[in-house]
C-alpha cells in the first residue's frame, strides 16, 4: 500500500492516470502528446505506477499499452469506507456533482443547526 | 489484433491452484462475488453461468468456455442473458511473479453497441479486490457483486 500512496503523491503521475482514465490502453508516444513532460519523465513515472500496480501493461506485438488499474485504489477505499457508508457517500457525491453542474446559479442556503 | 478494452491486475499471496479454484468453484466464488457463483465444468466448449444461489437461480451472465488451461488460463465468452447478441470476452491469466500470484483479467471484444463496458467497469475492481482479500484472509469484501 505504501507504493500506491507514494505513486499517487505526485501531480504528474495523477495526470498520467487521468489521461488513461480518459482513454485507456495508450502507448508511451500517445501519452506524451497530451502531457507537458519529456518522454524520459513520462517513462520514469510510468515505471513507478507499474510498480505500484496502478498501471497494467499489455504487449501488442512491439507496442506496450498502458491501462489504468483501479484494483489497488479499490483496496484502499475498502479499508476505510464501511459497508453502509458507501451508499451514503455515493449519494453525497452525486448530490454535490448534480448541484455544481446543473444549477450553478441556484445556490443552496447554508443549513445551520 | 484489436486493443483490449479493460485490463485489471492484482497480486495475491497464494498459489495458482488456489486462485484457479477460487475462480471456478461456486463454494468459493459465492464468498467474494456478492453471493454469486460461476457454475460450469470448465471444459472447452461448455456453458458457464453466473447465478444466484437457491432453488431457482437467477442468471446474471452466461457464456461458453473458450479456453481452459488449469491453473494458468481461462477464457470465456461473456453474454448478457437478456440480450444474447451482447457477447464479449473475458480472459483470466494466472502467473507467478516472485513469491506471489499475478492475476490479470482482460475484458475485451465488446460489440460496438454494447452497454457492457460501463456495467462491468466498476464491478471488476470490486470483485478482484474481494477475491484477493478472500484468498489472503479467508474473507471476501462486502458489496462485491459486479455491477
Amino acid at each position: 500500500m505504501d507504493a500506491v500512496f507514494k505513486a499517487l503523491a505526485d501531480e504528474s503521475r495523477r495526470k498520467l492516470l487521468d489521461e488513461l482514465h480518459k482513454s485507456n490502453g495508450q502507448t508511451l508516444g500517445e501519452l506524451c502528446v497530451h502531457l507537458d513532460m519529456t518522454r524520459q519523465a513520462v517513462t520514469k513515472h510510468l515505471l513507478l505506477l507499474e510498480a505500484a500496480n496502478l498501471v497494467a501493461v499489455v504487449w501488442r506485438g512491439r507496442e506496450k499499452l498502458h491501462y489504468l488499474n483501479p484494483v489497488p485504489i479499490h483496496e484502499i477505499s475498502e479499508r476505510w469506507i464501511g459497508k453502509y457508508e458507501r451508499y451514503r457517500l455515493q449519494a453525497l457525491s452525486d448530490l454535490k456533482r448534480g448541484l455544481e453542474q446543473n444549477q450553478p446559479k441556484n445556490k443552496q442556503p447554508n443549513k445551520k443547526g | 489484433m484489436a486493443k483490449p478494452t479493460l485490463v485489471y491486475t492484482t497480486y495475491i499471496r497464494s498459489t495458482p491452484k488456489k486462485v484457479w479454484d477460487a475462480i471456478t468453484q461456486p463454494k468459493f466464488t459465492r464468498q467474494y462475488w456478492g453471493g454469486l457463483a460461476l457454475v460450469s465444468d470448465w471444459k472447452k466448449g461448455s456453458t458457464w453461468d453466473m447465478a444466484t444461489a437457491g432453488k431457482t437461480p437467477e442468471i446474471y451472465t452466461t457464456g461458453k468456455v473458450l479456453e481452459s488451461t488449469p491453473p494458468k488460463r481461462l477464457v470465456l465468452s461473456w453474454v448478457d442473458p437478456e440480450n444474447l447478441k451482447d457477447v464479449s470476452r473475458v480472459s483470466y491469466e494466472i502467473a507467478i511473479v516472485k513469491d506471489t500470484v499475478c492475476l490479470t483479467v482482460t475484458h475485451d471484444q465488446f460489440k460496438p453497441s454494447s452497454t457492457m463496458p460501463g456495467r462491468v467497469n466498476g464491478g471488476w475492481p470490486r470483485v478482484l479486490s474481494s477475491l484477493k482479500s478472500f484468498l489472503e484472509t479467508g474473507k471476501g469484501l462486502a458489496a462485491a457483486n459486479c455491477g
